[in-house]
């Protein structure tokens, strides 16, 4: 990777210099807006040449960590190999020209594309119904709260109370917040996984949803999750499932057989779509029988030998997007999906269980795994032994760059201190497993002896450790001609 | 997909010391755990290319079709470099920046992404992008409630109508209620808002272009919400943005824009790209990602996401959103695109469409028994009456190879726009592109 | 600022208290446990708060710090200087870096309070519990 500065688009700037033009219009046309309602002044728009941003973009491409060139064991991320032909269909012209208002007699490609990745996804989960409209996890589960909300309203009940597990994912807390529920925490035991003696303790008729993930953030399977999905319902809850860490699931064991009623997945995880430096995703969202009218609208159903859109569903909670969802994120899962098929999905979860402990094996014998019982996909191990050398997990994961290993999820799960969560993934051959466990050798070696090696990483980046106190104190958020 | 063999497998169950993989399971209760799940089986890479071809196939007559629809996705010219640079697999399959240092690439193409909306959209400080504009106008609409602590909303019955919706649900349990401004004459009725707005609400949402088309003249209307000490919630076309006036010229606070417009297909609907801008007071109140710039631990220009404490992942339960992803690579995207447009690019093109759909609009009103409904001006969508059925247009023109005339009627039940239908002329429908539309409206009277 | 002037609450605020007026801020323990902080949100003047309500949040890069009133009362006055820097709270936490002034209702409200010995007595035994 390059070291030289890279300038700003707008430092390249300079007037007069372009790179596409347009065909010339007369200037009586611009008549047709009133004067008052055009802008004063052109806006600030960088003046390059093509070469110019060619090469800047691809420079910067040169100062990103990716799949294709970095291993990363980001726990509960499911950072994959994203096969090749998924972006060869996400760009064929018979899928990415299309307008979303399209007759759908005319793009029965698509919506039969939605179909079919539904009922793999109903198959692969268990679930009745699914909803592909969400445009990332979060958004799953938000929609999965709306209905929750919607449901009991139908029912006239007026529960306010949402339960959820100190491991959860931050974004389960502020969905629940968002639709004006109070959360209440369920304490993981010391084992590491929710007890049923204790959700008996928060669980009343006031309590209209528990959400779960599983496995747990710590990669650990919630072994009564049965029970808990009993004391739920027999409280006349719902239970909702994170579906964030399905990869350790898929041929093994369906969520819809541990009395899970709604869950989201995350296509840009477990389902190949790639993750594209932070979007776009896609969050179906998956429901049981009695929960199915309250979906998204429309849905995709077939009506004779033609796929239709169906809008007529009795307590629809309304839209969540614009349009249908990410379609082309969908398209990329579902080429996933095909080429996977149903006896690829154990495979790949069995494989991804292998590494993780293969993984946790090794990672062991350097650093503490706090909950050491049998992890699936993930695990979480703990640098708090290295806080005596003044190194922490941070300075860990900062010095794992310098080896081209881009660090596991750090500070999470909350209830791990110096928390690392380490999730290979199916993808990755022993000896990229080997290098990272040497590289972590070398690591806690240099914390013995040289912390200050660690403490001042990463040393082989374009940039050293930046200083994010700086920037939340001074916030600069755009370019000015003054920077 | 998988990095083992099953040889290589069988040495890496010895040793994690275990002798087959069933032990890795064991925590998983026996009465769930699957045999095997029937239903589709394994293709080869060739097999699956096939399989899509087939579905190509039944999707052709429409990707082969000209493209006169508009309504919230706009069919535009994509530079060959915005394909190029956005399909690097550098980009493609990299991770969220929370690891600055892995991730200056993409930190610093975020933060130069930022500001080109602020410049667009006349607006002091933006995100990182959120899923749509439907979605960012919701998460304007709670920022608004939170911020004034109010919890009533006007919004213009001209703001498109599946946003409204989307807006609707994500506004279950939060108690915000919405109250519709109706419109006149195809643009909101302002003098309405005045009469409307009382001290309970927390915005004012308006929309210009709207979803008719038409351009709303704002004037006065920053200063009637402000008084009332709400928000005023601007929503535009950022494409129109270089030759409209901005949302920061009209005196909003908040700024959304769907930016599919700019660099990004149509891709039958998704993903698409969240825009929202706020003024400086607003900063910390703004959900999603953003990017600051800052320096090295050595003094060097660095970039990195910032103001992190608003979000989901540390405030929890009290976030400003839940958002977690967002929509990065269609913001690259979109950067890519106003760069290779460029200052005078994006005027140019602007003039394209303003001069292709007057001319579309001129020349189907010269067809009998075709009218414009509205006497607005607009900038590249128009309504027009259909003297026939609206609701069997849009079926009958693409039997031709043509897709638009979406119906007013799919969408509002007032009589008034009962026969009107939508239609969008970008700069990539040319002059034979009209004619044939012209022709075949001809032909369907 | 001379320490044994202050009373102490368990989540670590300090409160000085002079006649019916007091100063509140956090202590030297608990700027170092939130490292640099990036921003302070403070209450609003005229705001009436009761005991261990929460009445301002604290930033650091990664995480977020309530701070609770030790003792009911109305906000008088807030500290500005550490809305534009605050860098104060770490530097001063116990002069400079005072974060709020208020009315109280009962001086002796404070006297179940810890005082110096007990709270350094207290953060000590919690230092170990680590």
């Amino acid at each position: 990777m390059s070291k030289q500065d890279i300038s700003l688009i707008f430092e390249d700037s300079r007037p007069g210099r372009r790179a596409l033009r347009f065909q010339e219009v007369d200037n009586k046309w611009l008549g047709e807006i009133p004067a008052g309602l055009r802008r004063g002044h052109p806006p600030e728009l960088p003046e390059v040449t093509e070469l110019e941003i060619a090469r800047h973009f691809t420079r910067l491409s040169q100062r990103n960590f990716n799949i294709d060139a970095n291993f990363y064991p980001l726990g509960s991320c499911t950072m994959k190999y994203n096969p090749k032909v998924l972006e060869r269909a996400a760009r064929k012209k018979e899928f990415i020209s299309l307008h979303p208002l399209t007759v759908p007699s005319v793009v029965q490609g698509c919506l039969r594309i939605y179909a079919e990745t539904e009922e793999c996804l109903k198959q692969i989960c268990g679930m009745d119904a699914f909803s592909l409209q969400p445009a990332a996890g979060a958004q799953g589960e938000l929609t999965g709260v709306k209905i929750c909300r919607a449901y009991f309203e139908s029912r006239g009940e007026n529960r306010k109370k949402i339960i959820i597990p100190d491991t959860a994912h931050g974004t389960n807390p502020a969905s629940a917040a968002l639709t004006g529920y109070q959360v209440i925490e369920a304490k993981s035991d010391k084992h590491g996984i929710l007890n049923p003696e204790r959700l008996k303790q928060v669980m009343d008729k006031d309590v209209a949803l528990i959400m779960i993930t599983n496995p747990n953030t710590l990669g650990l399977f919630e072994e009564h999750i049965l029970e808990i999905s009993r004391i739920a319902h027999e409280a006349g809850a719902l239970v909702y499932m994170d579906g964030a860490n399905m990869n350790a699931l898929l041929g093994i064991a369906r969520p819809g057989d541990m009395g899970v009623d709604m869950l989201h997945l995350n296509l840009h995880k477990t389902f190949g779509s790639p993750h594209g430096s932070g979007g776009p995703g896609s969050g179906p969202l998956g429901v049981k029988n009695f929960l199915k009218d309250y979906l998204p609208v429309p849905v995709v159903t077939k009506k004779g030998d033609d796929y239709v859109f169906d809008w007529g569903l009795k307590h629809s909670i309304g839209r969540v997007h614009s349009f249908y969802g990410n379609f082309l994120v969908i398209l990329r899962a579902f080429v996933w999906l095909k080429m996977v098929g149903s006896d690829g999905l154990r495979q790949i979860s069995e494989a991804a269980i292998v590494n993780a402990n293969y993984l946790k094996a090794k990672v062991r014998e350097l650093l503490e795994v706090p909950y050491d019982s049998q992890c699936m996909h993930e695990f979480v191990a703990s640098a708090v032994s290295l806080k005596q050398f003044g190194v922490r997990t941070l300075d860990i994961a900062k010095r794992l760059l310098d080896f081209g290993i881009h660090p596991p999820t750090i500070y999470f799960p909350l209830i791990v201190h110096e928390a690392l969560m380490i999730e290979p993934t199916e993808s990755e051959s022993p000896e990229t497993l080997d290098e990272f466990v040497s590289c972590l050798r070398q690591i806690i070696s240099e914390a013995h002896n040289s912390p200050e090696v660690l403490t001042g990483s990463p040393h082989n980046m374009p940039v050293g450790r930046v200083d994010e106190t700086y920037a939340a104190r001074n916030p600069v958020l755009r370019w000015t001609s003054k920077s | 997909m998988i990095g083992h063999t099953d040889e290589e497998r069988a040495k890496m169950l010895a040793e994690i010391g275990v002798s087959s993989f069933e032990e890795l399971i064991q925590n998983v209760p026996e009465s769930i755990r699957l045999p095997r799940i029937s239903g589709f089986s394994s293709l080869t890479e060739q097999e699956i290319c096939s399989y899509l071809t087939e579905l190509e196939n039944l999707n052709r007559k429409a990707s082969d079709s000209i493209c006169f629809l508009g309504a919230g996705a706009y069919d535009h010219y994509i530079p060959a470099v915005v394909d190029e640079i956005c399909s690097r697999s550098e980009f493609v399959t990299a991770y969220t920046p929370y690891q600055a240092e892995a991730s200056q690439g993409i930190l610093q193409a975020l933060f130069e992404f930022q500001t080109v909306v602020c410049e667009l959209l006349g607006m002091e400080v933006a995100n990182a992008s959120l899923y749509d504009g439907a979605s960012s106008l919701a998460e304007a609409v709670l920022l608004a409630a939170r911020h004034t602590h109010r919890k009533k909303i006007l919004i213009s019955s001209t703001v498109h109508p599946l946003w409204r919706e989307v807006v609707r649900t994500y506004l279950i349990g939060s108690g915000v209620e919405l109250t519709e401004i109706p419109a006149n004459e195809g643009v909101v009725d302002k003098n309405r808002i005045q009469e409307l707005l009382t001290d309970s609400y927390a915005a004012v949402a308006l929309q210009s272009p709207n979803f008719f088309g038409c351009l709303e003249d704002w004037s006065e209307v920053s200063s009637i919400v402000h008084n009332a000490g709400a928000l005023f919630i601007a929503i535009t076309n950022p494409l129109a943005s270089g030759i409209l006036k901005s949302p920061g010229d009209w005196g909003a606070d908040i700024a959304v824009c769907e930016g599919q417009p700019l660099g990004i297909p149509l891709s039958f609907g998704g993903p698409y790209l969240g825009i929202l801008a706020v003024k400086q007071e607003l900063m910390r109140q703004i959900p999603g990602r953003i990017v600051g710039m800052t320096k090295d631990v050595n003094g060097k220009r660095a970039f990195t996401l910032t103001l992190q404490t608003r979000e989901q992942h540390i405030r929890r339960a009290r976030a400003t959103s839940n958002i977690c992803m967002s929509q990065t690579l269609m913001a690259l995207s979109a950067l890519v695109y106003l760069c290779a447009v460029g200052k005078k690019g994006i005027h140019e093109v602007g003039m394209m469409n303003i001069e292709r759909s007057h001319t579309a609009r001129d020349r189907i009103c010269a067809v009998d028994g075709w009218k414009a409904m509205f006497s607005q001006p607009f900038f590249n969508e128009f309504v027009v009456r259909c003297p026939g059925d609206p609701l069997k247009l849009a079926e009958y023109l693409s039997t031709r190879g043509i897709i638009g005339g979406l119906p007013l009627a799919s969408y509002y039940s007032e009589p008034e726009y009962k026969n009107g239908v939508l239609f969008c002329a970008t700069e990539k429908n040319t002059a034979a592109n009209i004619d044939k539309l012209v022709s075949t409206l001809r032909e369907c009277t | 600022m001379d320490l044994s002037r202050l009373k102490f609450t368990k989540t670590h605020e300090w409160i000085l208290v002079e006649g019916k007026k007091a100063t509140i801020g956090v202590t030297d323990y608990a700027q170092h446990e939130m490292t640099d902080i990036v921003y302070a949100e403070l209450p609003k003047t005229g705001q009436q708060v009761e005991a261990k309500q929460e009445c301002a949040t604290l930033e650091s890069v990664k995480s977020v710090f309530s701070v609770y009133a030790p003792v009911p009362g109305r906000i008088i006055e807030v500290n500005e200087m550490v809305v534009s820097d605050p860098s104060r709270i770490n530097s001063s936490p116990c002069d400079d870096g005072w974060l709020w002034k208020m009315d109280v209702k009962d001086e002796k409200e404070s006297d179940s309070l810890m005082n110096l010995e007990q709270y350094n007595d207290f953060i000590h035994t919690k230092g170990q519990q680590k």
